[in-house]
């Protein structure tokens, strides 16, 4: 992956974005999930669903990619419905 | 001997010799089943069959031998970590190098020449003063040294005087060093297998299953066998085997990158690294010059090499010898690491019985080969966790008691 969509900006370059890790199953205020939450991140071979933020723009979005072909198959807003 | 050896080579008719037996038909059972045909795999199956007498032991290797993180790291073996678990664990880990060749009757070429991290800020000279005196309490020999000692040791590095990465000092470890990682591994796997251990290359593990809290059977894609007990030493892919078994660790995949360049005349005789520049170097016997060690910064299960690590290490290896300019890269590659959240390993038992766990050595295991077999081989042995690996222990987690080794590991291996 050298190039990654922003819902807001577009096609950008990789290096204009900061990974943020992926979206959490698990919650840290439910004291049953709380270990899970903190060292147990998601870590499949496959389709993940993940954070990233645009730099330059400070836009923060979501992202779903292979996480061993590294192909990303799409991305959006948190605010928009997720399809 | 060397008449014998004279005698040799004159004789003709020379019978070519196989260190490693070919892959054998799979039985149905085994005492102990070993998951995982790396560095640490082997280890353990060389202490259980030549220090515990158990033989009747099967290590499975999805490819080929020791051809997962054992083949891709960069050598660097050094215990000047942190905590004062870490570094009588490593402590260990070195020794035991210092007499592996002799141990196995193989030359893993082990050079302790030492290894210098350099600061290029006032706060990593605190940093390291701190690291300094936790290794000397564990008896490392590791000290602070100032710029004219790093001269004096690396007469060739830039040193940046008045510029943004000026060398003000580093962390002298004369006990670091390199060794062949390939025949540390062919030596673990020849001694094994001379006394009777299997090695099954090609063969995956494709499901654990179990009953109650027993591991019980081993799906492979050449059969099923059942199993006494089982070691997973898996490296990149710990977190998706210890699924198979049921069993969550908390790992996530990198891939960490390193290359060489062509072979050069011998004019760094010492390991160097560098944490601000997140590089180190070491050359290797042939004269190449390994530049490592760069992770990709988003989670990936893959072993391509990226074009951003390639400019990244050559950025810091330029910046500290910028006469490397000329120089050709013969290779990039990448291994991909199983990374805890303290930077420590996850060793012992785990929540089955029988299956014990060799896990999370993410950009840092290679050191650890013969110290890790050695304990896991042990925790088989006796069913108990000794002592020196319980700190390592997956429950750790659970008890918040990390092991955090961040500091001493993130750029130097
Ligand atoms: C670029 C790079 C540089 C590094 N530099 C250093 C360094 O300088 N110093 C240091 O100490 N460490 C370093 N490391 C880390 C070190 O390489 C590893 O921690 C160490 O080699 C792990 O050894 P292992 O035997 O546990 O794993 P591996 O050598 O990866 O062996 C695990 C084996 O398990 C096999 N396997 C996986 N899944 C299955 C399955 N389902 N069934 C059967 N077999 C399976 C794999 O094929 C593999 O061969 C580096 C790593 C990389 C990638």
């Amino acid at each position: 992956m050298k190039q990654l969509e922003c819902p807001v900006n577009g096609l950008r370059d990789i290096s204009e974005f900061q990974y943020l890790g992926p979206r959490r199953s698990t919650r840290s205020d439910d004291p049953d999930t709380v270990v899970a939450h903190v060292f147990f991140a998601e870590n499949p071979l496959g389709p993940m669903v993940e954070w990233w933020r645009h730099r330059p723009s400070n836009t923060v979005f979501l992202a779903e990619r292979h996480t061993v072909t590294d192909q990303v198959l799409r991305t959006w807003l948190p605010t928009s419905p997720e399809t | 001997m060397p008449f014998a050896l004279l005698r040799y080579g004159l004789s003709k008719g020379h019978r070519p010799f196989r260190d490693i037996p070919a892959t054998p038909d799979l039985k149905r059972s085994y005492d102990v089943v070993i998951i995982g045909g790396g560095g640490h795999g082997l280890a353990a199956a060389w202490y259980l069959s030549n220090q515990h007498g158990i033989r009747s032991v099967a290590v499975l290797e999805k490819g080929y031998l020791a051809g997962g993180n054992t083949a891709r790291n960069t050598t660097t073996i050094r215990s000047n970590y942190l905590t004062s678990e870490s570094i009588r664990f490593y402590r260990e880990a070195v020794s035991l190098y210092e007499s592996m060749s002799e141990d196995l009757g193989f030359n893993v070429m082990f050079s302790q020449r030492g290894q210098l991290t350099l600061a290029h800020s006032d706060a990593t000279m605190r940093s390291f003063h701190l690291r300094a005196e936790m290794g000397k309490l564990a008896g490392a020999r590791i000290e602070v040294v100032d710029a004219q000692t790093v001269r004096e040791l690396c007469p060739h590095l830039h040193m940046d005087e008045g510029g943004l990465h000026e060398v003000l000092g580093g962390l002298w470890h004369a006990d670091g060093g390199t060794a062949r990682h390939d025949a540390v591994a062919w030596g673990y796997a020849r001694g094994a297998a001379a006394k009777g251990v299997e090695i099954h290359q090609r063969t995956t593990v494709t499901a654990i299953r179990s009953t109650g809290d027993r591991v019980t059977e081993i799906e492979t894609n050449r059969g099923t066998i059942r199993a006494g007990q089982v070691i997973q030493a898996t490296g990149g892919l710990n977190g998706q085997v210890a699924e198979l078994a049921g069993i969550r660790l908390p790992i996530r995949c990198f891939p960490l990158q390193a290359m060489v360049t062509q072979p050069l005349k011998p004019f760094l005789d010492i390991l160097l690294s560098s944490a601000n520049l997140h590089t180190y170097l070491v050359q290797s016997s042939r004269g190449e010059i390994v530049i490592g060690g760069g992770s990709d910064p988003y989670q990936l299960a893959s072993t391509r090499s990226s074009f951003d690590q390639k400019v990244h290490l050559a950025q810091g290896a330029l910046h500290l010898f910028p006469f490397l300019h000329n120089v050709k890269l013969l290779r990039q590659w990448a291994g991909i690491t199983d990374m805890t959240p303290d930077y420590s390993p996850i060793m012992g038992a785990s929540p089955l019985s029988n299956y014990w766990l060799d896990a999370g050595w993410g950009t840092w295991g290679f050191k650890a080969t013969p110290v890790a077999g050695k304990y896991m081989a042990e925790c088989v042995a006796t069913g108990k966790v000794p002592d020196i690996i319980a700190p390592f222990a997956l429950t750790r987690f659970d008890r918040f008691a990390l092991l955090n080794e961040m500091g001493a590991t993130a750029a130097s291996h």
